[in-house]
């Protein structure tokens, strides 16, 4: 079998936007976003000890190689790394048809996403990428079994939890509650150095330029702005008489 | 200007959340607002999705089309938006409508903007990012144009319109859009309102100390009429079930009031409640974050106040 997990570099810390281009900063240092790193986990959970390869795939700037080598270092077996300069700013439609053709090269039994974008806040992307690839998609796995040919996904939702079957090939998105990521050892750090990796252009995998980045896109940021505050606030100290100064305020708000 | 709603349904109920998105694109002066309705049963909800602004509803029902999945969702919009010329699909977010909505922007190479909490007559959705300290204006440069809004952005409020015209849609599935299929449920017993449908929201945190500290929260939500709320500290802990899990890895809310006790206001928990009409909060540490963002803030201990609160809520609504 073969799974490919999708991943992303996002920038550590406290993400800025950039008020002149309007997109993220990615100026500074970044690593694996975290989130994705239970997908990784559950690949190689489900590789176990057999011939399954793990091929870690990544769309982004070059610097995007740290965190496929750290993927590489948690046990991965292969990188992808698709970086071109034509490419930035892409929105999700450009996104997924780039990841897309990158996937469809590997040719994957099953692909994984983590459940979010750390950055962007961004949590739909695989099932846009489900749909170039024409798989079946599950999102919110909370657990996962491959047997054979087929999956099966117990899917957090807001009403409980359904049980999702399907054939392979599939697309799976995790949630973060589904396993504890590993550490990369440093035997497993110093073997990532080794392992193949490859690094594509648009063109590589069949993206025409204008296809991908800002022509590609359908949406565009406009202009950015402060968040509404919230307007006059009040605080007490709770001695005795707290309980009845939070029913006076809620009388007062009608909302008793 | 004609738009295009989809309208969640689960076990023959709209959900608010897109009743309220649709209620909204009816109040953007669109002379053409229609919406969808998937599944068994569709046809009986026509007449409420009217009510709530829609002038169109297409339905399509059927054996294929029963479970809570997102693929034969995206041929059956697709189909629709093709066929009428739809110029912008709105969607409530939920597990369901994301798949549907980055599914459609797919399939119809359309641009989607997610996460939105607001849209303008002119077409402008505003987003608010980076855990919410960036308000960002974003916009379209084709259409269609695909807008996912967060939970809770609008009140689901009628908008007193009439009875809708009706067309049933029927499509031929995608073959991958067959091949999933729910082949068991564990539904969440729950005693009192779902949480993103409660007008009122009692949550607790670490601070209420122990798992069996939570009957503060579920007898004061009782008296308030509310559900009750969990952070992710407490799910993971095991104090609570995940379905009650409020934040960015749980569900949005954004009730009429909010209670947080013993919260400490965690930016995880913050972008899941903040867009709650009133936040009360009451924490010991003084310096907790959440006393940034609420309405009115009390220092001092949940163990003394909240059954003293709950007591005298009793009494006033006895009265």
């Amino acid at each position: 079998m073969k799974i490919a997990v999708c991943v992303k570099h996002v920038p550590e810390g406290h993400s800025k936007l950039d008020p002149s281009t309007k997109r993220l900063d990615r100026s500074g240092e970044g690593a694996l976003n975290h989130f994705d790193a239970n997908a990784v986990e559950e690949a190689l959970r489900l590789k176990g000890d057999s011939d399954t390869e793990v091929v870690v795939v990544s769309l982004g700037p070059a610097k995007a190689a740290d965190s496929l080598r750290k993927a590489l270092a948690m046990g991965a077996d292969r990188a992808v790394l698709v970086s071109d300069d034509a490419a930035a700013g892409s929105d999700l439609v450009a996104t997924s048809k780039i990841l897309g053709k990158a996937l469809e090269r590997e040719s994957p039994d099953l692909v994984l996403f983590g459940q979010q974008a750390a950055d962007a806040d961004g949590a739909v992307l695989w099932a846009a990428v489900a749909e170039r690839l024409r798989r079946p998609v599950v999102s919110q796995a909370a657990e996962l079994t491959v047997d054979g040919g087929s999956l099966r996904v117990k899917r957090q939702t807001e009403f409980g939890y359904d049980v999702i079957e399907s054939p392979l090939p599939a697309v799976v998105a995790v949630s973060d509650a589904i396993n504890e990521p590993r550490y990369p050892s440093l035997k497993g750090i110093m073997g990532a150095k080794k392992k193949p990796f490859d690094t594509l252009s648009l063109g590589d995998v069949g993206v025409d330029a204008g296809e991908a980045g800002e022509s590609g896109s359908k949406t565009e940021v406009l202009a950015l702005g402060d968040p509404p505050s919230r307007g006059d606030a009040r605080k007490i100290e709770g001695d005795g008489d707290a309980a009845q100064a939070i029913l006076d305020f809620l009388a007062e708000k009608r909302l008793v | 200007m004609s738009m295009l709603v989809f309208l969640e349904q689960h076990g023959g109920e709209l959900q608010k959340g897109s009743l309220g998105v649709l209620a909204k694109a009816a109040s953007l002066g669109s002379n053409d607002v229609a919406a969808v309705i998937v599944g068994d049963g569709a046809k009986a909800l026509a007449a409420e999705a009217g009510a709530y602004g829609a002038a169109k509803v297409f339905v399509a029902e059927g054996e294929a089309l029963q479970q809570a999945l997102p693929q034969p969702r995206v041929d059956v919009l697709a189909k629709v938006v093709q066929e009428h010329g739809y110029e912008t699909v709105l969607l409530a977010n939920s597990v369901l409508a994301a798949d549907v909505a980055a599914g459609l922007a797919a399939r119809l190479d359309a641009g989607l903007n997610w996460d939105l909490v607001d849209l303008t007559g002119d077409l402008v959705g505003k987003r608010l990012a980076l855990q919410d300290t960036v308000l960002v204006d974003v916009g379209w440069k084709t259409t269609p144009r695909i807008a996912l809004f967060r939970a809770g952005s609008f009140d689901a409020t009628p908008t007193g319109g009439g009875e809708p015209q009706v067309e049933d849609v029927t499509v031929e599935l995608s073959e991958h859009s067959q091949q999933a299929t729910i082949t068991g449920q564990e539904l969440e017993e729950s005693s009192g309102p779902s949480i993103e449908d409660a007008d009122i929201v009692v949550a607790g945190g670490r601070g209420l100390g122990a798992a069996e500290n939570f009957s503060l929260a579920e007898e004061l939500a009782r008296a308030l009429g509310g559900a009750v709320g969990a952070t992710r500290a407490v799910v993971d802990a095991g104090w609570y079930p995940y379905s009650a899990q409020i934040g960015q890895t749980g569900k949005v809310v954004s009730p009429k009031l909010y209670v947080a006790l013993g919260i400490s206001g965690a930016i995880q928990h913050k972008v899941g409640m903040q867009s709650s009409n009133v936040i009360v909060s009451i924490n010991k540490d003084a310096n907790a974050p959440i006393f940034e963002f609420s309405d009115l803030g009390v220092v001092g201990d949940v163990h003394e106040i909240v059954p003293r609160l709950t007591e005298l809520i009793k009494q006033r609504k006895g009265a």
